[in-house]
């Protein structure tokens, strides 16, 4: 198979001894740090750590499902398992997940940029982070919360006796990490770039962040004064969701939505950013229509603003509302199939090679355009009310989530990770982790598409026996996943120091984090660069190339 | 060929003088005040965005229960509440001279218009706390102690006012005005009151003589913060005490 790799000669190769990671030492250099790419490494740890919480989470949900009847656990402790494996998935992983670490080491270095606008506003949106994830276990550890993620009401204003206020908290809480670092990217996307670094000259990368980002500062202050008032609600007993007092639970799922709907892209925007790059790098060439798959990144940010409400079709709201809500939520397909054509004419032609990212790409694209076309059953409104409520909408989700974001994640993971750690990571043993994530997350999630249109509600510890042999293939596939899941965690913790040295540039690529040390140096450029190269220039880069040669032979 | 970029440290040319206060990351004074203010800017963007729920929730029920909202915004103190409006926009006013006497380097400006800013925002909330306590004695608190009595029947003194008796159950649906003032007005009174903690730190900053060498991004920054709190008193003010005034 051919490879693009091009490694330095490893007899003589060297880990640059001046570098961000060891510029300075002892624990408080980590902890107070103002360095973006520290933050970056700190955020990586803490969300690998809740997502195998929240990984553990769903090995139980499935063990559970794998019987029809509720033996495993009693039903109410499932509610609380899968109320947790949503809360730790969505608020302490996803949303963090690009952003929060290879954002966060990135964005200022493709710019060409120090660090990020406020260093110090970085490090407290961790902090923030990680007071929300203490208070999060917290609170499961002392009893759980069984509301589901969503909170509904009048489910968690009056009914349920779980940790309800701590878990609004945490969340509230965990919002702000989320706001602050949006703020951070706007800002440093704005003001930072460095001489020549045209919008134009962006990597896509950054106009996804850019356009998750004025998601993450207009979306999550609705969530936090939403959950303000169900905390309210619980504590003192004001009655702005609480029927009973002329309140409107309703205007809950409208205040809810408006925030978690956007929030679905918050997660999934990143990701296209990441496959962006790895596409481009990997079928050498400039991505196709690179205005269009900037300006869709912020049409999908808009348009998600405008969709909640294919939240709440059996919730009650007015058929002409769900008329103009479906029509809208048809047309964030638009932006969204932009991408995925664009991505494809950039493969066509290209010398593709398939180094692991890539892997972790093509699996994107395929899971990412089966979820997509699956949501288009779910904002239909005649489907919807057939399909919403049950594995169906949970397999949907699933598919766009895991099996796009955490992809684009994990494909991310692995492109970055020689200019993070300046190491490679094996890419034979790696392939096959793509390869088994693949096929467990299809065995997982593809049956539970089944199981929706053959009716199986979501949320219950039992299901009818003629369920079961889609719900023991679903086990099944978690398992393969599993391992999946644990397989880069064992070989990239290994190579951190057994990994070959990887040199500043091993794919190749264009972007301006390659042309820089790995791992880079704490204030990343010696000289803020001047960018007269168009963005993924491969011909420019040839010609750096020539030129280094003569430069040095 | 990996490390011939991490040897080669370049001198930085055409590396002069930098004020003390400039960060590492900047390249020039010019970018890092431009900066610091965008991104105030853009925080004041995310507060508008989480007083909208609060004004949402308010536009939806005004618009169910008309009624309820228009006799329960009857029994605002609108003396106390116009007093609050007067105080509020003249510590907006000592605010900006604050903000102006840091900008011309006038010490003793500063302070003074800081401590009268200080004490405004604290005659501000005194006043705010009377009213909670009026609403306190009458029952006016969501909750178990609501009552929606007085507007059922209402005294001798509110008919003779003009104030007509309500349904009983469009009467209850008071409670969810009232939530929704506390709600709006809780939220807004803890934002004095972060505001007058950065205050007090600021005073005590510029009373050792801080601000004065030209560096006063957070005197101006506070400044915007102190403005948009006001301005969300300026809409809270006519949405529940004035505009159902003479219904």
């Amino acid at each position: 198979m051919s490879t693009i790799v091009s490694l330095p000669d490893q007899t003589t190769a060297r880990v640059p001894k001046r570098n961000y990671i060891t510029n300075e030492n002892g624990i408080l250099s980590w902890l107070l740090t103002g360095d973006h790419k520290r933050i970056a490494m700190l955020y990586l740890i803490s969300i690998t750590f809740f997502f195998f919480i929240g990984g553990a989470l769903a090995g139980l949900i499935r063990l559970e499902l794998l019987t029809p009847q509720s033996d495993l656990m009693a039903a109410d402790t499932y509610n609380k398992i899968f109320t947790m494996h949503g809360v730790v998935m969505i608020f302490l992983f996803l949303v963090p997940s690009v952003p929060a670490t290879l954002g966060n080491f990135l964005i200022p270095i493709m710019i060409g940029a120090k660090d990020l606008a406020f260093p110090k506003i970085n490090l407290l949106s961790w902090y923030l982070y990680l007071v929300g994830g203490a208070l999060t276990l917290g609170a499961m550890i002392t009893g759980g919360v069984d509301t589901g993620w969503t909170f509904t009401t009048p489910m968690s204003t009056h009914f349920s006796n779980t940790n309800v206020i701590t878990t609004g908290l945490a969340i509230f809480v965990a919002g702000f990490s989320s706001i602050f670092t949006g703020l951070n990217f706007i800002v440093t996307i704005h003001r930072m770039r460095a001489p020549g670094m045209t919008w134009f000259k962006l990597p896509l990368f950054c106009w996804a962040h850019y356009a998750a980002s004025i998601l993450m500062v207009l979306g999550t202050p609705v969530l936090a004064i939403t959950l303000v008032l169900v905390v309210l609600e619980r504590t003192i007993g004001i009655g702005v969701f609480d029927p009973t007092k002329g309140g409107d639970p309703i205007l809950f799922q409208h205040l809810f939505w408006f925030y978690s709907h956007p929030a679905v892209y918050i997660m999934i925007l990143p990701g296209m950013g990441v496959i962006s790059e790895v596409i481009s790098t990997f079928a050498r060439k400039r991505v196709f229509g690179y205005t269009a798959v900037a300006f869709s990144s912020v049409a999908i940010a808009v348009f998600g603003f405008f969709v909640w409400a294919h939240h709440m079709f059996i919730m009650g709201v007015s058929n002409y509302a769900v008329l103009v809500f479906s029509l809208l939520t048809m047309l964030v397909a638009v932006p969204s199939a932009i991408k995925i054509f664009n991505w494809a004419f950039t493969l066509y032609k290209g010398s593709i090679t398939f180094e692991t990212p890539m892997l972790y790409a093509f699996g994107f694209m395929g899971l990412f355009t089966i979820g997509g076309l699956t949501g288009v059953f779910l904002g239909s409104a005649g489907t919807d009310i057939h399909l919403t409520e049950t594995y169906f909408i949970v397999a949907h989700f699933h598919f766009v989530m895991v099996g796009g974001m955490l992809m684009a994640f994990l494909s991310g993971v692995h492109f970055w990770w020689p200019k993070m750690t300046g190491r490679m990571y094996p890419e034979k043993i790696s392939q096959l982790a793509a390869v088994v994530t693949f096929i467990g997350f299809n065995f997982t999630f593809f049956p539970q598409f089944l199981l929706g249109m053959l009716g199986m509600p979501r949320r219950y510890a039992a299901y009818p026996p003629e369920f079961q042999v889609l719900n023991v293939f679903s086990t099944a596939g978690a398992s393969i996943l599993g391992v999946g899941y644990l397989l880069p965690i064992i070989y990239l913790l290994w190579s951190l120091k057994y990994g070959e040295i990887a040199g500043n540039n091993p794919w190749q690529a264009t972007g301006l984090e390659w042309q820089i040390q790995s791992p880079p140096l704490t204030e990343n450029f010696t000289t803020i660069p001047v960018v007269t190269q168009d963005v993924y220039d491969y011909e420019w880069l040839e010609r750096q190339k020539e030129h280094e040669v003569t430069h040095v032979g | 060929m990996s490390d011939s970029h991490a040897v080669a440290t370049t001198a930085e040319a055409g590396h002069h003088e930098h004020p003390s206060y400039q960060r590492h990351h900047f390249v020039s004074m010019e970018q890092q005040n431009e900066t610091v203010s965008f991104g105030m800017w853009l925080f004041l963007l995310t507060e508008i965005m989480f007083f909208g729920g609060l004004f949402t929730a308010y536009l939806i029920y005004r618009n169910w229960y008309y009624p309820a909202f228009v006799a329960a915004s009857h029994t605002l103190n609108i003396v106390e509440g116009s007093l609050n409006t007067l105080v509020l926009i003249t510590s907006s006013f000592t605010m900006a001279m604050g903000v102006w006497c840091a900008e011309t380097k006038r010490h003793k400006g500063l302070v003074w218009s800081l401590i009268a800013t200080l004490i405004l925002g604290l005659g501000f909330l005194g006043i705010k706390a009377d009213e909670y306590h009026e609403k306190y004695v009458l029952h006016h608190i969501p909750g178990t102690t609501f009552s929606a009595e007085g507007f059922v029947h209402p005294n001798e003194e509110a008919l003779k006012a003009g104030e007509k008796p309500l349904a009983p159950d469009m009467a209850a649906k008071t409670e969810v005005y009232f939530s929704l003032y506390f709600a709006m007005t809780g939220m807004h009174a803890l934002h004095m009151i972060i505001g007058i903690a950065l205050l007090s730190g600021m005073l005590f900053k510029a009373w050792r003589g801080g601000y004065m060498n030209g560096h006063i991004a957070f005197v101006e920054n506070f400044g915007l913060y102190w403005h948009f709190v006001d301005i969300v008193w300026i809409f809270l003010f006519p949405l529940l005490y004035l505009i159902s005034r003479h219904q």
